[in-house]
């Protein structure tokens, strides 16, 4: 792997050697001196075009276990903002040694044009409404933590499909490594070509969670309510949010997932969204040792750090 | 009023002498001898030996009438960075064109008689080729107020052709007082038929690619919707409609209606919706980037038919140029079009001749004829019986049929490097291109 830009291209291998990586990874957090040297005298850039707190400190905190240097770049307060094109941007970031380049951005594919123009390793933190691949490999690692495989669970991943990268990056994933995967929606937030994604689609929530090992809810933004996605927000929550009741009829042992940011009482009830059945703080730990995993691959070749 | 006829036919003949065409091929037939006197085609018949002139030893060349383009984008006045007359004409006779009309998104934009007679007197200074320049509908490209239609057509630009292009003229009732309001000098609106509402955004094809790409989509229907408007409204008042670039199968069958009800509405096809789909955007480079976007292997398919067939009247390239600021960015920011008018000819060989849809008649008919006459030249005989005899005017290329050229974009003539098909190897090359009987292109070089 020279760059991480989408799962739909992730082989099983690769894929596979993530998780397993990342588990080592996780040993580390455990440790009171929470470092490894791997990546000494690497620099690592983050490239941020759009505000996120979270997926930026995960990164962080990855890069700098692994011992790399980390330069927060920011759209905000930068010559970006001041109409510097990506690709001068890109040529900075070339000149000042950059091995890796983690890239958030507004714009789908753009990770994919920064590959372009630069020599170092490229890793998609999200690009516009296409993918978030990391973010699919932490939830991946999640689940075979919790439920100790992939392979034949029922992963149904519910709300805004049309806009959700996640949901992309997670759909690809989850069935390249043998789950089945059901994506449930308004007809509306469901893309026209979705036909051809290797998952089944459902607009009835209630007819697919007592199948569901899993149950992964999405965002939903207000700004779709405005623009006719929806009637209001009482009527998406009524007909596609996860309550104590829908808590209720999925099995004993599933689980529910939330990539966060959650908007509690739309998409999501807060007692279930606290429940013990709930993985949304382990997500955040696990995000960072997979990226420490994406990290140590990408950037320290293929040796087995155990 | 200026007739349009006059605007050509007064231009300068000196320095077209007298040309010996020798073994040219029209249309593919037998090869004959063509002589070129006073910017007039003289006498076209075998072995032929004219006294005084210039001998061209064309050995099996195939001779075609000279190429009109409907739809270019030559960008001055406003963007001289990206394509000038001068440049974007150069590019013109280098492809076989000998007449090109330049929409008119320039800035400012073509709305009065002063900017349209701009493009016209830069056009005839520089020579390559004749240049028309396409009026806009409304003001400022606004679709709010009628620009002074006819004013344009009174400069001495004589224009016929009035579009918004890049922009839809959405609003019905503005859409129906254009297409009456031209009739009083038989103009025709070409419209850019794009629904605004469900495009908003829209950055490519909706379909299965823009589903895993996360790409907005930018739906057949939108395009399909404001033609069979459109055409209903044409029949309604009896007007000429054109449709630019279209785009989609559904387009084809709602123009294959439209004329089998007697309405008047012809319609272009650019190169690149004959040859390239909407699989090309997983490179998320935006030299793919297009509006109308590409579309799918079906979409090709049935736009090729409905050339074939003459549903679709014309090609038209669309010719347009971008700088590299504007192209070598994300997808979402970069802007949508593609430079043409240099690869036209051989992407139409690709698409309709190698593949036994058109014959070389039928090519001549797709990209001289048909396009004359929908554009109004005054040249153009309505079924092309004119064309490369004795009599006519002297626009003509030729072309090598079986020689093979790969695209370098930074070989180009055209100031912008915005071509699809870089690296691509392709059939035919012009060798001459000839403008009322004076050689603008001479050995596949600019003369």
């Amino acid at each position: 792997m020279r760059h991480l830009l989408s799962t739909e291209d992730l082989t099983r291998d690769d894929a596979l050697r993530v998780l397993d990586t990342a588990e080592y990874m996780a040993t580390v957090a455990d440790r009171s001196v929470k470092k490894l040297p791997t990546l000494r005298g690497r620099t690592v850039v983050n490239l941020f075009f759009e505000d996120s707190t979270r997926t930026r400190t995960s990164f962080e905190v990855a890069a700098k276990r692994l011992s790399a240097d980390v330069i927060n770049f920011s759209a905000r307060g930068s010559s970006v903002s001041k109409g510097e094109s990506l690709k001068d941007t890109a040529q900075t970031l070339e000149a000042m040694g950059a091995d890796a380049v983690v890239c958030r951005h507004p714009a789908s594919g753009a990770p994919y044009r920064l590959a372009r123009w630069v020599r170092g390793s490229v890793l998609n933190a999200g690009d516009g409404t296409h993918e978030h691949p990391t973010q699919a490999l932490l939830d991946a690692f999640t689940i075979r933590r919790r439920l100790g495989r992939l392979e034949g669970l029922s992963v149904t991943i519910v709300g805004d499909l049309l806009h959700s990268r996640v949901a992309r990056s997670n759909m690809w994933l989850l069935s390249t490594l043998g789950a089945r995967v059901t994506l449930v929606a308004p007809p509306t937030l469901v893309p026209v070509g979705v036909e051809q994604w290797p998952a089944e689609v459902s607009y009835d929530l209630d007819a697919v969670l007592p199948k569901s090992d899993v149950v992964m809810m999405l965002r939903v933004q207000r700004e779709r309510m405005t623009a006719a996605f929806f009637p209001t927000e009482r009527e998406y929550t009524r007909r596609y949010g996860l309550d104590a009741d829908r808590l209720a009829a999925m099995p004993p042992s599933a689980l529910v997932m939330h990539p966060g940011p959650m908007v509690r009482g739309m998409e999501i009830a807060s007692d279930v969204a606290d429940s013990t059945r709930s993985t949304v703080v382990e997500q955040v730990a696990n995000g960072v040792s997979v990226r420490m995993a994406v990290l140590y691959l990408l950037l320290g070749g293929t040796r087995e750090v155990t | 009023m200026t007739q349009c006829g006059d605007v050509v036919t007064s231009e300068p003949v000196a320095g077209a002498g007298r040309w010996h065409l020798r073994g040219v091929r029209p249309f593919g037939a037998d090869p004959v001898d063509v002589v070129l006197d006073g910017g007039m085609i003289v006498e076209v018949g075998p072995g032929l030996s004219p006294a005084g002139a210039n001998i061209l030893d064309a050995d099996g060349l195939l001779a075609l009438p000279g190429l009109v383009d409907l739809h270019t984008h030559l960008r001055e006045p406003g963007r001289e960075d990206a394509e000038t007359v001068a440049s974007g004409t150069r590019a013109a006779a280098l492809g076989g064109f000998t007449t090109v009309f330049a929409m008119a998104n320039t800035e400012p934009v073509a709305d009065t008689a002063g900017v349209v007679e701009q493009v016209w007197r830069l056009g005839r200074d520089a020579g390559h080729c004749d240049v028309r320049p396409v009026g806009a509908v409304t003001e400022g490209l606004r679709g709010v107020r009628l620009a002074e239609l006819g004013a344009m057509a009174s400069s001495a630009a004589g224009v016929r052709m009035f579009s918004d292009d890049g922009h839809c003229v959405s609003d019905a009732v503005l859409m129906r007082r254009a297409l009456e309001y031209v009739k009083a000098f038989d103009g025709v609106i070409a419209q850019h038929a794009q629904e605004p509402r469900l495009t908003e955004d829209a950055q490519m094809n909706e379909g299965a690619v823009s589903a895993r790409l996360g790409l907005s989509g930018w739906p057949a229907a939108a395009e399909e919707a404001i033609i069979a408007r459109d055409a209903l409204l044409a029949g309604h008042v009896g007007s000429r409609l054109h449709v630019c670039h279209v785009s989609t199968a559904g387009s084809v069958e709602i123009l294959r209606w439209a004329k089998s009800k007697g309405w008047r509405v012809t319609a272009e096809v650019t190169p690149h919706h004959l040859l390239l789909t909407d699989d090309l955007v997983t490179s998320f480079d935006p030299v793919f980037k297009v509006n109308p976007p590409l579309r799918t292997a079906t979409d090709v398919e049935a736009l090729r038919a409905g050339l074939a067939d003459g549903t679709i009247d014309c090609i038209a390239t669309d010719h347009a140029p971008h700088a590299p600021q504007d192209k070598e960015t994300e997808w979402a920011a970069a802007r949508p079009g593609m430079v043409g008018l240099e690869t036209a000819l051989s992407i139409a060989i690709l698409a309709m001749v190698e593949t036994g849809l058109l014959d070389w008649a039928g090519l001549a008919d797709r990209m001289a004829i048909a396009p004359g006459r929908i554009g109004g030249l005054p040249d153009a005989s309505p079924d092309g019986t004119r064309a490369l005899s004795a009599g006519a005017v002297a626009n003509l290329v030729l072309v090598d049929p079986a020689a093979r050229w790969t695209v370098d974009p930074g070989a180009l003539a055209s100031r912008s490097r915005n071509t699809p098909y870089a690296g691509r190897n392709l059939p035919g090359r012009v060798q001459a291109t000839f403008l009322r009987g004076r050689p603008t292109v001479l050995d596949g070089k600019i003369v």
